[in-house]
């Protein structure tokens, strides 16, 4: 395979989540080598890692988002995509460290504190790293503090918050009024269940995502504005 | 005591419940308490959400005990008292139903995820019959598994009812509108894949809950007569998807409005009818005297 095969088909195993040889999912890539062995390979012959990131992995995960959105895939196709991802991006690691390859930005997200669930923030979790971003999960139940904690450690990082209760989204507001006492230009975008834009307006908070997508759109319009 | 089933197979529709853990929040339940640990230490106003309910007109009530499983309660510290929280919760709704109300001891997901690797189906059965023995031990005479996506945690949860218990084995199951006619829960299943999946694993009865709310409840059963003409169905709908409106989230279908689309409900071919999120004691009242009156 010459470098474009390569990046086409690194894309392939991503969007339709082949992770390695072995993994028997999806039925009709069975035996062929996954996103694991064909990063591999692909920096092996020389393919630039922001090539791999930028072409393969990015693209994938925006198509997997983009077709969640529309409901034509659902959790469990997109949890395979991104674990394929993940294997995928484990080999470009030591060029994310040196600096070689940059990521878009960084991004917080927790669910907010009163509220466990975990399942929406982590969807939202892996299409943001998906599209390039490095993300800083704080888990479930996370204070205002420990959000103010995270942004204090990392003064450029956007903010997601997520709820799943209509009893714990009201916490998104104090949280959000905590973090822009820290940095009033930091940007906060919120989502979940029982959440509409309309809360947001009153919350304070920039964004409001409807789906994990949205939230990237809103993210990458952010550094468009930079 | 007739079992549902029965009463079903004569021909009656029968009156479920409304919200429980709305309603909860309404008595004073903070963001981020334990619900179900209400059933030790404030059994006196779990009680009297049971009794609402009965006193509107329903034929069955829940138990506090939806978030009872014990990887819920190891949040809270409170994995060792897994049998205590569901005894408890299944005997303060028997208290309140007396002998011939049902009472459906309810069990809700994990949270964990089979695909994700978090759990195994193994772990799943486990912790489902620790809570299905406790609440069928407590007076439960019906388990209700409900608000599911993922059909394998299903599918453990209703044979954990039934190879632990004697209790009927309700499953339902939370769906989305997909398109013009499709719906899937979170985990990409539709009504009709349930059906076979969930009687074979042991369901008596199956049906959907939460949503947004009940006209899309109508399309769900269509769909599940379409493939079963007989399993009972059970629907137990929100009163409409929560809306943001001066400072308070609100569940916006009133009484009525839910009332209009009973008759619907049933024509579609449900056996019971209840309320989930954002349902009161007035939700419950109205489906009970429109059940009523058709008799």
């Amino acid at each position: 395979m010459n470098n474009e095969e390569l990046l086409a088909a690194i894309l392939d195993c991503v969007e339709y989540g082949k992770v390695n040889k072995e993994s028997p999912y999806p039925l009709a890539m069975k035996g062929r080598d996954g996103a694991d062995e064909l990063t591999r390979d692909a920096l092996a012959k020389g393919v630039p890692p922001a090539d791999i990131l930028n072409e393969a992995l990015i693209k994938a995960m925006d198509r997997v988002g983009q077709k969640f959105s529309e409901k034509k895939i659902f959790v469990p196709q997109m949890l395979v995509s991104a674990k394929a991802k993940n294997s995928a991006l484990a080999h470009l690691k030591p060029y994310f460290s040196s600096g070689e390859v940059k990521r878009k930005g960084r991004f917080i997200i927790g669910t907010v504190s009163g509220d466990l669930h975990d399942i929406g923030k982590n969807l939202v979790s892996m299409i943001v790293e998906g599209a390039g971003w490095e993300v800083i999960d704080l888990g479930v139940d996370v204070s205002s503090r420990k959000f103010g904690e995270s942004l204090i450690k990392y003064p450029d990082a956007v903010v997601g918050l997520s709820a799943l209760l209509t009893t714990t989204m009201v916490n998104m507001k104090t949280i959000t009024r905590e973090l822009k006492n820290i940095n009033p230009f930091v940007k906060v975008i919120i989502g979940g269940a029982p959440v509409s834009d309309a809360f947001r307006a009153d919350a304070g908070a920039d964004g409001y995502a409807r789906d994990p997508q949205g939230a990237v759109v809103f993210l990458n319009s952010l550094t468009k504005q930079k | 005591m007739n079992t549902i089933t029965s009463d079903i197979r004569q021909g009656r529709i029968l009156v479920s419940d409304g919200a429980w853990g709305t309603f909860l929040h309404e008595k004073g339940l903070l963001p981020g308490e334990c619900p179900e640990l209400w059933n030790l230490n404030k059994p006196e106003e779990v009680f009297a959400i049971a009794k609402s309910y009965i006193d509107a007109g329903a034929d069955m009530i829940e138990t506090n005990s939806f978030g009872g499983n014990s990887f819920k309660l190891a949040f809270f510290g409170l994995a060792a008292k897994v049998y205590d929280i569901n005894k408890a919760a299944a005997q303060i709704s028997r208290d309140a139903a007396g002998p011939d109300i049902h009472v459906l001891g309810s069990i809700g997901p994990t949270g964990k995820m089979i695909i994700m690797g978090d759990v195994t189906n193994e772990e799943l059965y486990d912790s489902f019959s620790k809570q299905a023995v406790a609440l069928y031990e407590g007076g439960a005479d019906a388990l209700v598994i409900e608000t599911m996506s993922d059909i394998e945690e299903a599918k453990a949860a209703i044979k954990a009812c039934r190879e632990n218990t004697k209790a009927e084995v309700i499953c339902t199951m939370t769906f989305e509108k997909t398109g013009e006619k499709s719906f899937h829960t979170m985990m990409g299943i539709t009504p009709a894949a349930m059906v076979s999946e969930a009687i074979a694993a042991g369901a008596d009865i199956i049906g959907a809950n939460c949503g947004n709310g009940i006209r899309n409840m109508i399309g769900i059963v269509e769909e599940i007569r379409s493939v079963d003409a007989k399993i009972p169905i059970l629907i137990h709908a929100n009163a409409g998807a929560p809306v943001y409106k001066d400072g308070k989230t609100v569940f916006p279908e009133t009484p009525d409005e839910m009332a209009e689309y009973v008759n619907l409900l049933i024509n579609a071919g449900a056996n019971i009818i209840g309320g989930c999120c954002g349902t009161t004691p007035g939700h419950i009242s109205k489906i009970a005297g429109i059940v009523r009156r058709n008799k």
